[in-house]
């Protein structure tokens, strides 16, 4: 609620950007990037078209949440309630890809057959 | 109080103020709002109460005694659609809250009154998606919406409830954002946060999980309608969705919600044990600060729904451990309640009988909650009623009995007027008896195998279900007692006074009913709260 009065040309910038971005979006989606193979058990196979579109997403998501809805010119505790938004979020997605990435691992799947081996020597040292 | 008292009639307050529909429909007062909230979520309850009595009837026999099994898949769908929705989660905030958190803490209305009105329009639009969809065929999904019931196979009005729910929503979010920002920025001179009442923090809690959860359910139903309608594959896995991610969004929102159901219970509680046993709080901060970590933990648990549907089974762990640590600050307020009666000076008004109420069948649906976190235990128990009674022993048995505990509380300063008290004693009374026998039998039924959500059982089973029949009939009787009285008492009730408890409060030193203004003049707080030990005040 401070006072604080944004030029109508920095708003022009912004739309302009966000427009430029979506054509971006729209661009990319006819080029293929392939995967990324990093050769980490539950990220081994990376889509980069993905990668790419949701950072674009990213960018365009902060430029409206720091100029449009004006957090940028805020006070710290809008700040933080506006994090805090994006920390539940981050809850929701990390714990639910716990349970997707490691749905693979159940035994039924044979998941205890690897699990195990590694599992195994640790609890012996412990005993 | 000795005969000093103006009649209520000759005073100007909120009530009397102005005449009219137009006064009531169009008002940004949060009184009278407060009074809108709870006519319609009182007509609500007596809706979705409706639908549970003919269940309980229909169970009375093995093979079904009165409906037909889809009719019967209906009922209890309608039943727990319009409990959680549109009764148990508005009622304490959107009624004693509304009309108490600006008088708690010294301030002439909400920060936002006219998004508080808002907020009732937008709660009655949603009512009437439900409403619609219940006279066009109902629905069958159970009120989790699970997919596929609720996408591939559903052929009943899904969309229309699913609106009414995705609407509604939104009345909630309203009215957290209002309590949030009165409660940090409206707070009277003096009145520190260690100083609110602890209804107040827990409002405070409660608006945390408006504000962060009711989007993602609202999102939720979005995206199935967008399955529904546009067939963009989301949860349906033949074009490319995954079942399971519905039951974790849907989960992520809702087992919070268990806690936007019973926290403002918990904080109507603080109230009253405090005022009936003369005595300040037992650990005021632990309280507190008890609300809010249930409010921030109970976002971390949601997997504890979904230990048999296919979920990992290292999600699982994790989550089995996170809920009993959920458990943890439920258990430290009930024992700080507990600690808090020690050496009070207790009377037995009608409010604290629901509260001792509230004690013990909290507890006992806290605790069956730990069984069921238990992942091997509740492998049993999953999906038969054991978890109908765990949750009713908390829904019902807590947040219920703490809302009628409030509103008994509250109800002089809310009307002006006393109920009969004998007979509010012998409702609270009929509501525990009641309640026991519905739902004890089925914490056994639940043990020994009954399925939640049948519309026919085994023959041995029928002794058990009888007896929870009989309950349920006992428990309605129980309920209609009060609707009688209080409305009998607005109009015959003898005056009450302005502080008929001699309870302690920034609301209690107002006139009863208050004045639209609430204060004369804004106080100045220069006592903590619950301040029992220095209590002139006399009691009726
Ligand atoms: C003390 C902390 C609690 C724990 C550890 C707990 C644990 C659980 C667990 C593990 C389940 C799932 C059982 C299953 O489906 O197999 C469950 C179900 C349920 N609980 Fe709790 N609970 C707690 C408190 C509450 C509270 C405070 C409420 C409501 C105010 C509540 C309402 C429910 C409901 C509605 C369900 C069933 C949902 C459905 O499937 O329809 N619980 N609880
Ligand atoms: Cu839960």
């Amino acid at each position: 609620m401070s006072g604080h009065v944004v030029p109508v040309k920095t708003y022009l910038g912004i739309f302009v950007a966000l427009l430029a971005l979506t054509a971006l979006t729209t661009g990319v989606a006819f080029v293929d990037f392939g995967e990324l193979h990093t050769g980490i058990g539950l990220v081994d196979v990376i889509p980069l078209n993905t990668v790419v579109a949701l950072t674009i997403a990213l960018v365009k998501m902060l430029l409206v949440i720091l100029f449009f809805m004006h957090v940028k010119y805020s006070s710290g505790l809008t700040k933080i309630v506006v994090m805090t938004g994006f920390l539940f979020l981050a809850i929701l997605v990390s714990f639910t890809l716990a349970d997707e990435l490691t749905r693979g691992w159940s035994p039924e799947a044979g998941g205890w057959n690897t699990a195990l081996p590694a599992i195994l020597p640790l609890i012996r040292g412990l005993c | 109080m000795p005969g000093q008292e103006i009649p209520a009639e000759s005073r100007v307050n909120y009530l009397n103020a102005s005449y009219g529909v137009k006064s009531w429909l169009l008002t940004t007062d949060h009184k009278r709002i407060a009074l809108l909230y709870l006519g319609s979520i009182t007509l609500m309850f007596f809706v979705g109460g409706f639908f549970a009595v003919m269940m309980r009837l229909h169970l009375i026999e093995p093979q079904g005694a009165l409906v037909a099994p889809e009719t019967y898949n209906k009922l209890f769908t309608m039943h727990g659609v319009i409990m959680v929705f549109f009764f148990l989660v508005p009622s304490i905030p959107a009624t004693l809250g509304n009309f108490l958190v600006p008088m708690m803490i010294g301030a002439r209305d909400l920060a936002f009154p006219r998004l508080n009105l808002l907020s009732w329009y937008i709660y009655i639009i949603g009512a009437a998606f439900t409403l619609y969809a219940v006279i066009s065929g109902g629905v069958d999904t159970g009120w989790t919406f699970y997919t596929p019931y609720s996408s591939t196979f559903s052929h009943t009005s899904v969309i229309p409830t699913a609106l009414g729910v995705f609407i509604t929503g939104f009345s909630s979010i309203l009215t957290g954002l209002n309590f949030v920002v009165t409660i940090h920025k409206m707070r009277a001179p003096g009145l520190t946060w260690f100083r609110l009442p602890l209804f107040i923090w827990a409002m405070y809690a409660t608006s945390i999980i408006f504000i962060l959860g009711t989007p993602v359910i609202a999102i939720t139903l979005f995206l199935l309608g967008l399955e529904r309608l546009l067939h963009i594959g989301i949860f349906d896995p033949a074009i490319g969705g995954d079942p399971i991610l519905f039951q974790h969004m849907f989960w992520f929102y809702s087992h919070p919600a268990v806690y936007i159901m019973i926290l403002p219970g918990m904080g109507v509680m603080s109230e009253l044990i405090t005022c009936f046993s003369r005595k300040r709080i037992f650990g005021y901060t632990f309280v507190a600060f008890s609300s809010l970590a249930i409010a921030i933990i109970s976002f971390l648990v949601w997997g504890h729904h979904m230990f048999v549907t296919g979920q990992s089974i290292y999600a699982g762990l994790i989550f089995s451990v996170l809920s009993f640590l959920v458990a943890i600050p439920s258990a430290v307020k009930v024992f700080n309640w507990t600690a808090t009666l020690y050496k009070g000076s207790i009377s037995y008004d009608a409010p604290m009988l629901y509260a001792l109420g509230f004690i013990g069948l909290f507890t006992m649906g806290g605790l069956t909650g730990l069984f069921l976190a238990s992942l091997a235990t509740d492998v049993h128990l999953s999906g038969t009623y054991f978890i109908v009674a765990h949750f009713h022993y908390i829904m019902v048995g807590g947040a219920v009995m703490a809302y009628l505990g409030g509103i008994h509380f509250w109800w002089p300063k809310i009307t002006g007027r006393m109920y009969p008290d004998g007979w509010a004693r012998f409702a609270a009374l009929v509501i525990f008896v009641g309640f026991n026998l519905t739902f004890f039998p089925q914490f056994v039924l639940g043990y020994l195998g009954m399925p939640r959500r049948y519309a026919v059982y085994p023959g041995e089973f029928q002794v058990l279900n009888v007896m929870s029949s009989a309950g349920a009939s006992i428990l309605g009787i129980g309920y209609l007692i009060p609707l009688i009285y209080l409305l009998w008492s607005i109009r015959y009730g003898p005056i009450a006074g302005p502080n008929p408890w001699g309870a302690k409060g920034l609301e209690w030193e107002t006139p009863s009913p208050p004045p639209t203004e609430n204060f004369e003049e804004i106080p100045v707080v220069t006592q903590d709260a619950y301040d029992y030990a220095n209590v002139g005040g006399s009691r009726v």
